[in-house]
């Protein structure tokens, strides 16, 4: 139990959770817009999550439900490292149910549940400015923001339709926030950007290493840039999900052999598990037979 | 020609440390008129220049802009927001080397449509109609508009920076050593399309320039710059005809006679 | 009749700085007027003065003391002292000027050359070709030639190119360098036709010729140039 001692409540100092709680405020306050923030050195590599542990780990109390996903998955590295790591450090309840959850870190994804309001969405961000592509003065793109200027969003996108006849940007897709600020939804596929907008829940956005911080307050207005001629859309699948059965869901290919078989599967875990315990069955989920039963024996 | 200036430079001067930019600088440009600033390197016409076009702040004097609304306005006293919008769409700035005034991993297309798109236009068909339009008039090929500017020659760069100024119909053009670095032949076509151009739209430009050349060619009047200074200016044909000062002697007569 | 130019008491020297400042006077004391339907010739050996005075009435040349008015747009413009805009107005208006040579600009048709000061002041396109074409045909200039920049074109058709350009416009005032020098007999004709029909609209001219016979047919006067000589004054 020694070692465990020296760790303060979710491992940052209460100093650290000041200061970045501070830093999440002003985030709310001012939608879309990033805020700069004293970002630590975590117990982890930079890209696996700093910016989110440390949001989370700032707003984690005691009576907390934590959720940690990572591109829909609730089993995959990324999120089961960091749930152990909330569990050994804070000891607070976990779980994979996105219902249940208070706090939901996700890497990439934004569950297919519809978050409610209570519930706090907690991204991972890689590179918090849209604009860094195109330009890459950090000082030229603070005064973009501040001056609104954001003519060079659509150059982006417009070079999408020259190369490909469509905005080929898949994820990361540029929203604007409240009317005012443009802003990086983190690399979330563009199918979940209708999701951000007007959500019951509070949405935060850490980038650890670019030492960032913003937010998407409940009930905010967010919308994905485009062209009159060329309008946003979302991803379509022709199949339902193969073990589910769920339609207008975000699906993930799995390869199933070398032969050129694959799969679609829900990207999302917890909602595939759910739809299944509830009795829906896609084409290729494995139901019990008589073989089965007697190879697990 | 309109009766009011576009722009008013009253006694400009810039100071780097106790070092002199340019000093006292005064004039008036009206619309349409082409006026060019020559002068050896270090002789302070860029720094005017970077001064009239709010790219430096002079260290004194007052450079007024006549608005679209009808008003004079100091440049010095006005917001960045609105200092910058005016940069981009009443204003054109040609640079010398066409990196700087290009984003050269887009499009042609998209760097002739970023100034509609920045100023809010939202219909690529539109845009991309516009694009053409202008890489056509400034003869680069059609189909060049998918192409990035890296696979482009340094007179086509330049007429793409030209198209790319140009598609939101500014009213003044500052141009900064256009022809530099250019070969001969690419150059002359450069300044006749430049010339057709200012002359089709009735456009306001300020040159820099070295080339006594280009001036004529391009200019209606023009101002020598010395140490910082203006020590000459009147009509383009009258300098060089008729240049009075040491300097402008000096300069005219060091013209290489083809 | 209406006197649309008036000299009064021009000078000009030249400083050369590049040698060690040497001034050279050029001419003191221009004193001339031109009435309208006109034509005065400035005569004298070369070297006198002569396309220095033209050139200062074009204003490429500056003025050291003295007038230089014109009748410009209902107004009296002193071209000695007139803002470099106001020169480029009268220029486009009121004064025309056919130089010795032309100045060639690249990839510009001939015929566009010559049309251009009617689009200067807001001719159409077609209009101004059209009439372009009628005084390029009339300077026997080969039709074939029209749609060429004439930048390989021999002298006489360039000068051919620069009168048609010069005289397309309805100046009030209309200064003729040496026009006729690269001519041949037949067009050199057809030059001393046109000044004549200039004079019937009432167009001011003051021109140099140094061909004798174009001088007697077109001079209603002769300025000997020589009597503007500053050492002549000073003797």
């Amino acid at each position: 139990m020694n070692d465990l001692a020296t760790y303060n409540f979710a491992y940052l100092d209460e100093q650290t959770k000041r200061m970045i709680r501070r830093a999440i405020l002003k985030a709310i306050a001012i939608p879309g817009y990033q805020v700069p923030f004293a970002s630590r050195e975590m117990p982890m590599p930079y890209g696996w999550g700093t910016g989110g542990v440390q949001v989370t780990a700032s707003i984690l109390g005691p009576g907390d439900v934590l959720k940690v996903i990572d591109q829909g998955a609730d089993d995959t590295t990324n999120a089961v490292s960091i749930r152990a790591f909330f569990q050994k450090v804070a000891n607070v309840a976990v779980t994979t149910r996105t219902k249940e959850a208070t706090i939901i870190q996700t890497r990439h994804r934004i569950p297919e549940e519809t978050l409610k309001e209570g519930q706090t969405l907690v991204y991972q961000v890689p590179i918090p400015e849209p604009l860094r592509f195109l330009e890459p003065r950090e000082t030229e793109t603070r005064k973009m923001h501040a001056l609104e200027e954001y003519g060079l969003m659509h150059v982006k996108l417009y070079e999408d339709i020259a190369r490909n006849g469509h905005i080929a940007t898949t994820y990361a897709y540029p929203v604007k926030v409240e009317g005012r600020y443009v802003m990086d939804p983190s690399p979330t596929p563009k199918f979940d950007n209708p999701k951000m907008h007007m959500s019951e829940a509070l949405q935060l956005f850490g980038a650890g290493r670019e030492k960032r911080i913003y937010a998407v307050p409940p009930y905010t207005e967010v919308v994905s840039l485009d062209f009159e001629d060329h309008p946003f859309e979302i991803q379509k699948f022709d199949k339902p999900c193969a073990l589910c059965g769920a339609e207008n869901v975000y699906l993930d290919e799995v390869v199933l052999d070398d032969k050129g078989g694959r799969m679609f599967v829900c990207s999302d875990t917890d909602h595939c598990e759910d739809r299944r315990a509830h009795g829906h069955a896609g084409h290729m989920l494995a139901r019990p037979t008589p073989e089965s039963q007697e190879a697990a024996e | 020609m309109s009766a009011v200036p576009l722009l008013k430079v009253n006694d400009v001067s810039k100071f780097y440390g106790s070092r002199i930019g340019c000093r006292n600088a005064s004039f008036e440009l009206y619309p349409g008129e082409v006026l060019a600033i020559v002068g050896e390197s270090g002789s302070g016409k860029t720094t005017l220049l970077s001064c009239l076009s709010t790219r430096l702040m002079p260290t004194s004097g007052i450079v007024e802009y006549h608005m679209r609304d009808g008003q004079y306005r100091d440049l010095a006293r006005m917001a960045e927001a609105e200092r910058r919008f005016l940069m981009r769409t009443d204003w054109g700035f040609v640079h010398q080397n066409p990196a700087e005034g290009l984003r050269m991993t887009v499009s042609a297309g998209a760097n002739v449509g970023e100034r509609l798109m920045a100023v809010g236009d939202r219909h690529y068909g539109n845009i991309r109609a516009a694009a053409c339009d202008w890489l056509t008039r400034v003869e680069i090929d059609e189909d060049r508009i998918d192409d990035q500017p890296r696979a482009f020659s340094g007179g086509m760069r330049q007429r793409l920076q030209i198209a790319r100024n140009l598609v939101t119909s500014p009213r003044l053009v500052f141009m900064d050593e256009p022809t530099g670095g250019l070969d001969v032949s690419v150059q002359a076509r450069l300044l006749d399309l430049v010339r057709g151009l200012v002359h089709d739209l009735g456009l306001a430009a300020i040159i820099v320039t070295h080339d006594l050349a280009v001036a004529r060619l391009l200019s209606h009047r023009m101002m020598v710059m010395k140490d910082g200074a203006v020590i000459e200016q009147g009509l383009t044909d009258r300098v060089l005809d008729d240049p009075r000062e040491p300097y402008t002697q000096l300069l005219v007569s060091s013209i290489l006679q083809v | 009749m209406a006197t649309p130019l008036v000299v009064s008491e021009v000078a000009k020297s030249f400083t050369m700085h590049l040698r060690d400042g040497v001034r050279l006077p050029v001419v003191a004391n221009v004193s001339f007027s031109v009435k309208a339907g006109e034509c005065v010739v400035l005569g004298g050996p070369s070297g006198v003065g002569k396309s220095s005075i033209l050139k200062m009435l074009y204003g490429n040349y500056g003025v050291d003391e003295g007038q230089i008015l014109m009748e410009h747009d209902g107004r009296l413009v002193n071209l000695a002292t007139a803002e470099p805009r106001t020169v480029l107005e009268v220029r486009r208006t009121t004064l025309g000027y056919v130089s010795q040579f032309l100045r060639v600009v690249p990839r510009v048709s001939a015929l566009d050359i010559v049309a251009e000061p009617l689009q200067a002041r807001g001719v159409a396109v077609e209009e101004g070709r059209e009439r372009a074409a009628e005084l390029l045909a009339k300077l026997n200039l080969p039709k074939e030639l029209w749609g060429l920049p004439p930048a390989t074109f021999s002298g006489g058709e360039q000068q051919r190119v620069n009168i048609a350009r010069g005289f397309m416009t309805d100046h009030k005032i209309l200064l003729l360098d040496e026009p006729t020098a690269s001519l041949d007999a037949k067009n050199r004709a057809v030059v001393v036709e046109m000044i004549a029909e200039k004079k019937a609209q009432g167009t001011a001219l003051i021109g140099i010729f140094h061909d004798e016979e174009v001088r007697d047919a077109v001079a209603d006067r002769i300025i000997d140039v020589s009597e503007f000589s500053p050492r002549k004054q000073a003797a």
